[in-house]
């Protein structure tokens, strides 16, 4: 039995890198330190179907094919599709994204990432006003106002608040007790329990309680008594608060990102961290999902200068998501074949987007069997990133994280499967 | 005035991207001139003739250039992008960008548009007689200046952030809209004359917002300034009586202008 330490787990944002592996053959056996979600990707949990050879649906059976022959097919589809989307890419490591760009634009294709349907309303408000972040170490070390803003870590990044809320850091030497913890949440969730203050919000009013907060920041009054459910006093009081803070960390998520605004509460939000840094240090972190959908948009935007939703379609990058987001362009009924890639679509995108997804041809790049590869034509099973192969992830904080390699496999890395694509595209386009 | 006439053949499934059906692009061109212009065809390059039948004459100049488009171009975007004079008219429905970035001339769409409808508008006129989606008047994506001139007029509804960004022109919506009309606006006129779902003006730093109907939600960063009677604003006369808000002061010395009628709007009154 081989024992791997300090070993990164590919499952959520947070990317703990504490992680202590038992490995028996090509096989990880048992976990310490990872937290139920992460240790059941290490240890592969009992239940998930692994496909171990690449898959193509003849007369509506997927029938076991050669590599070759999958590969053939998938870079038809691409090069046979008017309009192209290749979805996905927050799974596998940056150099697999990397390729992926390029296959996008040898494609004419638009490319997304997971984003779309997760913190995408975050970059949108990004190109807006502007992204005042910092490092999670920084969390750790500084933080004494902490607030958590329609999120639930305690059941989505189990590990992210002892990491950075009880844990000791070098000017929070108390822990947990150094620091004040808001809960802004219209429900009360496990992670609200944990909290100091539990703003409870009115559901669908997070802009109009940060419009409230940023009015009361600069020493006006709120129009109003009660705002989303708060009275008057409460806010101006939690802004007093605030005001206080040596350092303040807003982390944030799915609540606030798709509760009604989306991108505007974000906007909102992060204009009320710049608002409050004239009174104290405050910065923010989204809360982001898949280990490396961070990854995504870093990539994307070092390659094409947007971070999700690009049109390759006239051959130039092109953006605008609405238009050219996943979901707008099978809602919309505008691509006519998908390839899908480290994301599960099918259990993800809403009913009108999955109608379509069943008419149109997919190729899916998928260790697992899943509802996308349930309305999948073409299945490609690739090695696992940071289990048994590496590449490099990029934490929800921008932090690149080098994943390790644990045990041996046969099969291809994401990065060989989209390469080999990449070559028979050209291929084929050339022979056209 | 000579007019092109384009008879839709059936549309595709997946759109076509045609800023290139504009008088500034017909002007002085003969029919298989016109035909041959190049539209985006998904990830393609294809020709206007393509996808049109394409009768008339153009005139020499945009000016004396008119386009009728006759039918139904459900999946058609970017109609008139960038014109600069001339007319459009179409019967039909029109995807998205239809007159984004237009300077000058007038375009009228007897049908619905979907979003971006007269994105980064500087002057002209752009008037649809169905409904618009969202986004209508708005800026291109990260952009802090959206419409800066011309006049938009939606006879039916439209839907979220219209005016997003706006900092001049008109903009006038007969029916009803959703959230956040006006949000992030430096300027210009937003008139609504039906009724409003939430946020009218948020972070607005200037600029005047009229709204004729009910607003069921208004932000607590305005202030209340009473009520003032028949207004008139950028040469427009609006009759009645209507409360009146400066904001939003969520943004650092904002001097913007909600104006919502007094009529079933008492409740957003503090």
């Amino acid at each position: 039995m081989e024992i791997h330490e300090d070993v990164p787990c590919p499952f959520c944002g947070t990317i703990c890198d504490d992680i202590i592996c038992k490995v028996e053959g090509d096989e990880v056996v048992s976990t310490q330190n990872a937290c139920r979600i992460g240790n059941a990707k290490f240890v592969h949990a009992e239940g998930a179907e692994r496909y171990k050879k690449p898959m193509i649906r003849k007369s509506g059976e997927l029938v076991e094919v050669s590599m070759d022959e999958a590969v053939e097919e998938a870079a038809k589809m691409l090069v046979e599709s008017k309009r192209p989307l290749m979805y996905g890419w927050s799974s596998v490591d940056c150099d697999a994204q990397s390729v992926g760009v390029e296959l996008a634009e040898e494609s004419f294709a638009v490319i997304d990432n997971t984003a779309t349907v997760c913190h995408g309303p975050s970059l949108l408000a990004v190109h807006d006003v502007g992204y005042p972040v910092c490092t999670l170490g920084e969390v750790k070390n500084r933080a004494d106002v902490v607030i958590y803003w329609g999120c639930n870590p305690l059941h989505a990044h189990p590990r992210h608040f002892s990491r950075h809320v009880f844990s000791r850091g070098f000017f929070r030497e108390r822990g947990r007790s150094d620091r004040t913890v808001i809960v802004v949440d219209p429900r009360e969730s496990d992670t609200s329990k944990l909290a100091d203050v539990h703003v409870q919000v009115e559901f669908d009013k997070d802009y109009e309680l940060l419009d409230a907060i940023r009015t009361a920041l600069r020493g006006k009054k709120i129009l109003y008594e009660q705002v989303a459910g708060v009275p008057r006093e409460t806010i101006e009081a939690t802004v007093e608060l605030l005001k206080k803070a040596q350092f303040g960390i807003l982390f944030f998520g799915m609540g606030i990102t798709h509760s009604r605004g989306k991108n505007r509460n974000i906007d909102a939000g992060i204009r009320t961290i710049q608002d409050l840094n004239a009174h104290a240090k405050f910065t923010l972190i989204p809360m982001r999902g898949h280990y490396n959908v961070n990854g995504f948009n870093q990539v994307c935007t070092w390659e094409t200068g947007y971070p999700f939703c690009v049109d390759f379609a006239d051959g130039s990058a092109k953006y605008n998501p609405g238009e050219t987001g996943s979901n707008d362009l099978l809602q919309n009924k505008e691509t006519d074949g998908m390839f899908v890639i480290g994301a599960d679509p099918g259990a993800h995108f809403p009913q009108k987007a999955l109608e379509v997804m069943a008419e149109i041809p997919v190729v899916t790049i998928e260790p697992h069997r899943t509802p996308t590869t349930e309305l999948s034509d073409v299945i490609i099973p690739p090695a696992f990133v940071g289990i048994e192969t590496e590449g490099t992830a990029y934490r929800m904080d921008g932090i690149p994280i080098k994943m390790k390699k644990l045990v041996e496999t046969d099969l291809l890395s994401d990065k060989e499967i989209l390469v080999r694509i990449l070559t028979r595209v050209r291929e084929l386009k050339a022979s056209k | 005035m000579n007019e092109v006439v384009l008879t839709p053949k059936e549309q595709p499934y997946v759109p076509i991207e045609t800023s290139t059906i504009k008088p500034d692009d017909f002007a002085n061109k003969s029919i298989d001139e016109i035909k041959d212009l190049e539209v985006w065809y998904g990830n393609t390059s294809s020709k206007i003739g393509d996808f049109f039948d394409v009768e008339g004459e153009s005139g020499p100049t945009p000016a004396e250039t008119n386009i009728l488009i006759d039918g139904d171009v459900y999946n058609t975007k970017r109609i008139g992008q960038g014109m600069t004079d001339g007319k459009i008219t179409v019967n039909g429905n029109v995807n998205m960008y239809v007159g984004a970035e237009m300077e000058g001339g007038i375009i009228t769409v007897n049908g619905n548009a979907d979003s971006w409808a007269g994105q980064d508008m500087r002057g002209g006129e752009l008037i649809i007689n169905g409904n618009a989606r969202d986004y209508v008047g708005s800026s291109y994506r990260g952009d802090w200046r959206g419409m800066t001139g011309g006049i938009i007029t939606i006879k039916g509804n439209a839907q979220n952030e219209v005016a997003e960004y706006m900092l001049g022109g008109k903009l006038i919506i007969q029916g009803d809209v959703r959230h956040m009309p006006g949000v992030h606006m430096n300027g210009g006129l937003l008139v609504i004359e039906g009724n409003v779902i939430s946020r009218p003006g948020g972070e607005m730093k200037n600029g005047t917002i009229v709204i004729k109907g009910i607003v069921s939600e208004f932000l607590p960063g305005f202030e209340y300034h009473g009520i003032e009677k028949d207004l008139n604003i950028q040469g427009e006369s609006i009759k009645g009586s209507f409360y009146k808000f400066k904001g939003d002061f969520s943004e650092k010395g904002p001097d913007g202008t909600v104006y919502v009628a007094v009529a079933g709007n008492n409740h957003i009154v503090p």
